[in-house]
């Protein structure tokens, strides 16, 4: 049962990491990406396959999240000087392509087959529970990200990022450079999924291109929108619950007499179900700031 | 300060702006009126950067700024507002303020991270001035509630407050009194007098004769994007063709 409830705790809190990205981009610039777990991808197999190479663990993250920042950074040269949903179309489509490659670069990949015997953080040093040990390091550095993402939004840089999403014209009219605060915002976000990508790595142990499946990048926004955009804090419970309950059902299918699939789809009814009450009755998320969001000039 | 030359914009084969000369000398009050739809806000897109023009040369201080990104523009120090007043609503007042000083540290993430000493310093500092400029515009009680709580009247103010903050050396105002309450207005117009004493240049935008009249040493006449008239607001006043366009 411990045993248990740290893996649910472990895929939260990995997933937290992941929505807080997300977050920068959507509830403090809004951006709307569609292809986040694109990142996470990008992040996850820069990691592993540095590892496998031979290269230390440490380089190899930080080398995932800088390719996955640098990829977001080139994704937006085309579309962030163009309308929102430009970049939403573009994101998920460069999700779906970088999914195949994976699929079907074999000789880099190894395609379905997917990449393991990589190695994990201090594996040799834990005696007992890894998956606690790795816990704590997630829960670790999803407090750091937290952190440091605070301090960002509330600095003269987190500024801008609201002004553009709020009315972008103003922050122009007052000499900000607004594509450029845009990219940032994108890379950063990136940055941060692939970080959340190599963590999900160590915890599976084995990764192929079904890890990153376009719904990935939903659970993020659900995560997002139901803690309450623009709120770190709220992205980081919205993930919790989120995960909570889809680990919490899975538990409780010994209990009832359905088949997984058809408990599978009634989890995600139950989902959408949530959604849309908090949507009615909170919409702007459980800790989101209502002034933030429908106040209108 | 400003000169705009042999400006032209047309969207979509009709011809918005045709703007052969235009002129504003530093310290002055130049004022651009003229029915609504001539163009004036199309004019003042192009001069601040937010439209492309498609033909002509816009010199300010020296430097050529057409085609230049507004934010390049503002930074040269030519900030505009906006006819519709964008208040950012959703910041609070005093954070609406504090946007707008440029070169700002902390606007670089990696200065947030590693030396947030001088963010906080430089933070102060413009608090400081941000604070001052509020009081002198009436906001400083409201400094900390979002601006979407504030009047129509106050945005407009805040607007300018706002402006003010990045430190221009001209503005462009977009009609600054519309919507704006009397007192309010005899307000905003207190201020620009005090601003123009102490060396700030405008160009303005306005339909209301009688204001634009009162606050500029020199006006333009638009009608269908094109200057029909320019003079001091007496000749202008007297122009048949000026009358011609306002009374029809």
């Amino acid at each position: 049962m411990i045993e248990y409830i740290i893996t649910v705790l472990l895929i939260a809190a990995i997933y937290a990491i992941f929505s807080l990205g997300l977050n920068l981009e959507w509830g403090f610039t809004g951006l709307i990406n569609f292809g986040h777990v694109a990142f996470m991808a990008i992040g996850a197999y820069t990691t592993v396959l540095l590892n496998l190479k031979g290269v230390p663990l440490l380089p190899a993250v930080i080398a995932g999240m800088a390719l996955a920042g640098l990829c977001g950074g080139l994704l937006g040269i085309p579309t962030l000087k163009l309308r929102a949903d430009y970049l939403a179309i573009v994101t998920i489509g460069f999700a779906e392509i970088l999914r195949f490659f994976l699929l079907n670069e074999g000789w880099l990949t190894r395609g379905p087959m997917g990449l393991h015997g990589y190695s994990r953080p201090f594996e040799d040093m834990i005696q007992g529970d890894y998956n606690f040990f790795l816990l704590l390091l997630v829960l670790i550095v999803l407090a750091v990200c937290y952190l440091m993402l605070e301090k960002l939004i509330k600095s003269p840089w987190g500024r801008v990022l609201k002004s553009i999403r709020e009315d972008e014209d103003v922050p122009a009219s007052l000499g900000k450079n607004v594509f450029s605060y845009k990219n940032q915002s994108l890379m950063l976000g990136s940055a941060i999924a692939g970080l959340a990508g190599s963590f999900l790595a160590f915890y599976l142990q084995y990764i192929n291109p079904r890890n990153f499946m376009p719904m990935e990048t939903f659970y993020a926004w659900i995560a997002v929108v139901l803690g309450g955009s623009g709120n770190n804090k709220g992205t980081i419970l919205g993930a919790f619950i989120l995960f909570s309950f889809f680990s919490g059902t899975r538990f409780a299918q010994g209990y009832i007499p359905l088949s997984s699939t058809q408990i599978g789809a009634l989890r995600i009814m139950f989902i959408g179900l949530l959604l849309i009450v908090v949507m009615m009755f909170k919409p702007e998320g459980l800790l989101g700031k209502k002034e933030e969001l429908t106040l209108m000039g | 300060m400003l000169s705009v030359k042999g400006i032209e914009k047309s969207f979509g084969g009709i011809k918005a702006v045709d703007a052969s000369f235009l002129e504003v000398k530093e310290g002055g009050t130049v004022g651009v009126i003229g029915p609504n739809g001539v163009g004036k806000t199309t004019l003042f897109n192009i001069i601040s950067g937010f439209d492309k023009p498609d033909n002509g040369a816009i010199v300010f201080n020296g430097e050529n700024i057409e085609g230049k990104m507004s934010s390049e523009i503002a930074r040269l120090g030519l900030v505009r507002t906006f006819q519709l007043s964008k208040a950012l609503t959703k910041l609070t007042v005093v954070e609406n303020m504090m946007l707008a000083p440029q070169v700002q540290q902390g606007e670089r993430i990696w200065n947030v991270w590693l030396r947030p000493r001088e963010v906080k310093r430089q933070e102060d500092e413009n608090r400081e001035r941000a604070r001052t400029l509020l009081e002198i515009f009436g906001l400083l009680s409201m400094k900390d509630e979002y601006a979407g709580a504030l009047s129509g009247g106050q945005k407009r103010l805040l607007e300018i407050a706002r402006a003010l903050m990045a430190e221009p050396k001209m503005l462009l105002l977009d009609e600054p009194f519309s919507g704006v309450n009397p007192t309010l207005t005899k307000k905003i117009l207190k201020y620009m007098t005090e601003l123009r004493d102490e060396g700030m240049t405008f160009l303005v935008i306005e339909h209301d004769m009688h204001i634009i009249m009162q606050l500029s040493d020199f006006i333009y006449v638009l009608n269908k994007g094109e200057v029909i008239a320019s003079g001091e607001p007496e000749e202008v006043r007297n122009n048949e063709r000026v009358l011609d366009a306002y009374l029809g």
